[in-house]
């Protein structure tokens, strides 16, 4: 689930807010966004995705954590935006999509593919 | 309140819905679209990456692809619909490639390939084409009720504008329900939007539902996480917590030993039957695949991991509102219905894998519904906004007695009958009657009194969605008494051949089922149509 808002990185773009598909940002006062309904969060990692300075952090577990991770730990391992960069969006990014051959499914299991 | 007027309105905002409200636009008609969420990251396609039946226009080739599933499906397919489901397909992806410039990758001879698609990069190529044709965008704007006029055609769709907290009311000559389908907010990726809305939708409007039994897709996915990428699982071997090979545990045939199992243990993981260059490959063919190994700090090549299998209901499964035409339309005069929401047995029987033909038949179900609501609406001659209307929203939305709320409970008692896999996926006669009784108290305690305000309206007929879908789901699944295609009963674990028919399903208050007569079968295009003799042996 959504995890982090980084305060430091932010930008206000209102970028997360307008793209969640279940609704979980508001704005905040001071216009950086909250998360307000994150038992709503699908764990898409869809605002990671469209956020232009890696502000945001999902973790892959669909239940809230206890505490937020550590962000500075996060941005340390290179884990902020780490999604972003692997599809490839971002400006001087190859898109994801031009590499994004897989595997013949053939060799593994002889049957129909499902994705 | 938003009031607006427009030819044809499309509720969803996935691949079909999509495509339907570009393929009105192109055919003149004026559309707004409205999402649940967000057009381009709304649904299970936008968040995760797919494989498209995109084949080659070569006959043996088209053959190949019509004949491979037909049994796994239990022959309730059609190769008329299947054969036009390509021919569109192929036609939709080039335009992808050609008009929205879809960075496909390339073979070794420079050739485009054009067998898959990325789901972030694609819908927000869909967007922004959806926005170029002229369409009129509603995100956040859930519907919540279809609009009739006085002779009980659909004349439009209100719903409410969640991120200012308003109603919103839109007249329209022709309505496409592009809603998905359901996966009772299990978590799947993508899928908590999924909740079966058009289809109650549909009925109450009067419409059918089919294959409501081939409903018990359940996807693989790391414990705990959302992640529900199938596919490459058939390169792993499955283990019990001590470590010996759970015998029998596969992604694509041994998956009910993983349920059965995971009854009373836990199952570990390993994807350890990769070679170096196909563990590369799927690092670049399914990047979010890998989030919740690279976040846990697990190499799911070399470490065991658990696993569990998330319930995907009628989203990979394919059931869905009945189509009765060509242009993918309905019972219901302007009522039209494309992709997840509507039935797949068409093109795949009872049994899809998701991803491939599901993504065909979105793209392609949503060209022929937006092109034949923009023609019933021209033809109404712009009477739209001119008919007097009337909403059709009962259970969650005005309930027969004392109003209250409780929307919350309502859906935990469906998720309890629906989601464990000793019900909906080991299914038997024995576990699916007292499930349905249990559903069918749910339905008349909320019909009695569920309704909630402003954004709890959305909450409340969600829940309304998901029991009736749960309800028609295992009347269906105890009327089909046989194995068949993804529906399979321990207590009746052969196929009768005089069962080789679909299931048609409907009601609200009082469900009904019966099998689809041969006359009844949903006719091919006139362009194409068959023989008589050979329609009559495919749909018997």
């Amino acid at each position: 689930m959504i995890e982090i808002v980084s305060r430091e990185r932010c930008i206000a773009c209102d970028k997360c807010i307008e793209v969640c598909p279940t609704n979980v940002f508001d704005r905040g006062a001071d216009g950086i966004p909250v998360i307000d309904r994150q038992s709503d969060c699908q764990t898409c990692f869809m605002c990671e995705a469209y956020c232009p300075v890696d502000a945001l952090f999902v973790d892959p577990r669909s239940h809230p954590l206890p505490e937020p991770p550590d962000e500075a730990e996060l941005a340390a391992d290179g884990l902020l935006g780490s999604y972003r960069k692997q599809i490839g969006w971002g400006r001087g990014r190859v898109p994801g999509a031009k590499l994004a051959v897989g595997p013949s499914l053939d060799r593994a299991a002889r049957a129909p593919l499902t994705s | 309140m938003t009031d607006l007027t427009t030819d044809v309105f499309v509720a969803g905002g996935g691949p079909a819905g999509a495509w339907a409200a570009i393929k009105a636009a192109e055919a003149g008609a004026s559309v707004v679209l409205a999402d649940k969420g967000y057009l381009g990251t709304s649904g299970a396609t936008a968040s995760g990456g797919t494989g498209v039946w995109y084949v080659e226009p070569r006959p043996e080739d088209r053959e190949k692809a019509m004949a491979s599933r037909e049994g796994l499906g239990g022959y309730l397919a059609d190769r008329d619909w299947m054969a036009r489901v390509l021919d569109q397909t192929y036609a939709n992806m080039n335009e992808l490639a050609e008009i929205s410039r879809y960075p496909f990758p390339v073979d070794a001879d420079g050739r485009q390939i054009r067998r898959g698609l990325q789901g972030p990069e694609y819908m927000r190529r869909m967007r922004v084409r959806v926005r170029r044709a002229g369409v009129r965008v509603l995100d956040h704007s859930p519907v919540t009720e279809l609009l009739a006029d006085g002779s009980g055609a659909v004349a439009g769709a209100a719903g409410h504008h969640l991120r200012d907290d308003r109603p919103f009311q839109v007249k329209a000559g022709a309505v496409v329900l592009a809603t998905g389908g359901c996966a009772f907010l299990s978590k799947a990726l993508g899928c908590d939007v999924n909740t079966g809305d058009g289809a109650l939708f549909a009925a109450e409007a009067g419409a059918e539902l089919s294959g409501m039994e081939f409903s018990n897709a359940y996807a693989i996915a790391p414990a705990f996480t959302s992640v529900t990428k199938t596919a490459f699982y058939s390169f792993a071997t499955f283990y019990h917590a001590d470590g010996t090979v759970l015998e029998g545990a596969g992604s694509q045939r041994g998956r009910s030993v993983i349920a059965r199992t995971l009854l009373t243990e836990p199952v570990l993981c390993r994807i350890d039957r990769a070679t170096p260059e196909e563990q590369l490959a799927m690092r670049l063919a399914q990047a979010n695949f890998f989030l919740p190994f690279d976040r846990q700090g697990i190499d799911p090549f070399h470490d065991l991991f658990p696993v569990t299998l998330l319930a995907e209901g009628t989203v990979r499964g394919t059931g869905g509102i009945r189509i009765t035409g060509p242009d993918c339309s309905t019972t219901v005069p302007g009522l039209f219905a494309a992709g997840d929401a509507a039935t797949r047995e068409l093109i795949c029987g009872g049994f899809t894998g998701g991803g491939s033909h599901n993504s065909a038949w979105a793209m392609s179900s949503g060209t022929w519904a937006g092109q034949g609501a923009a023609r019933h609406a021209t033809a109404l001659g712009g009477r739209a906004g001119r008919r007097s209307v009337r909403p059709l929203g009962e259970a969650g939305i005005r309930p027969a007695g004392r109003p209250a709320g409780g929307h919350a409970e309502y859906v935990a008692a469906v998720q309890a009958e629906v989601l464990p896999y000793e019900k909906n996926l080991l299914r038997h006669g024995d576990r699916l009657a007292p499930a349905l009784e249990s559903l069918d108290g749910t339905w008349r305690d909320l019909r009695e009194s569920l309704v909630e305000d402003g954004a709890g309206a959305v909450r409340a007929r969600s829940a309304a969605a998901m029991t009736a879908h749960a309800r028609w789901m295992y009347t269906a699944a105890l009327a089909r008494t046989e194995t068949r295609g993804m529906h399979k009963r321990q207590d009746l674990p052969d196929q009768d051949p005089a069962q080789h028919h679909r299931l048609v399903t409907g009601g609200l208050d009082d469900v009904w089922t019966r099998p689809e007569t041969a006359e009844a079968a949903p006719a091919a295009p006139a362009e194409q149509a068959a023989p008589a003799e050979k329609a009559l042996a495919v749909a018997s």
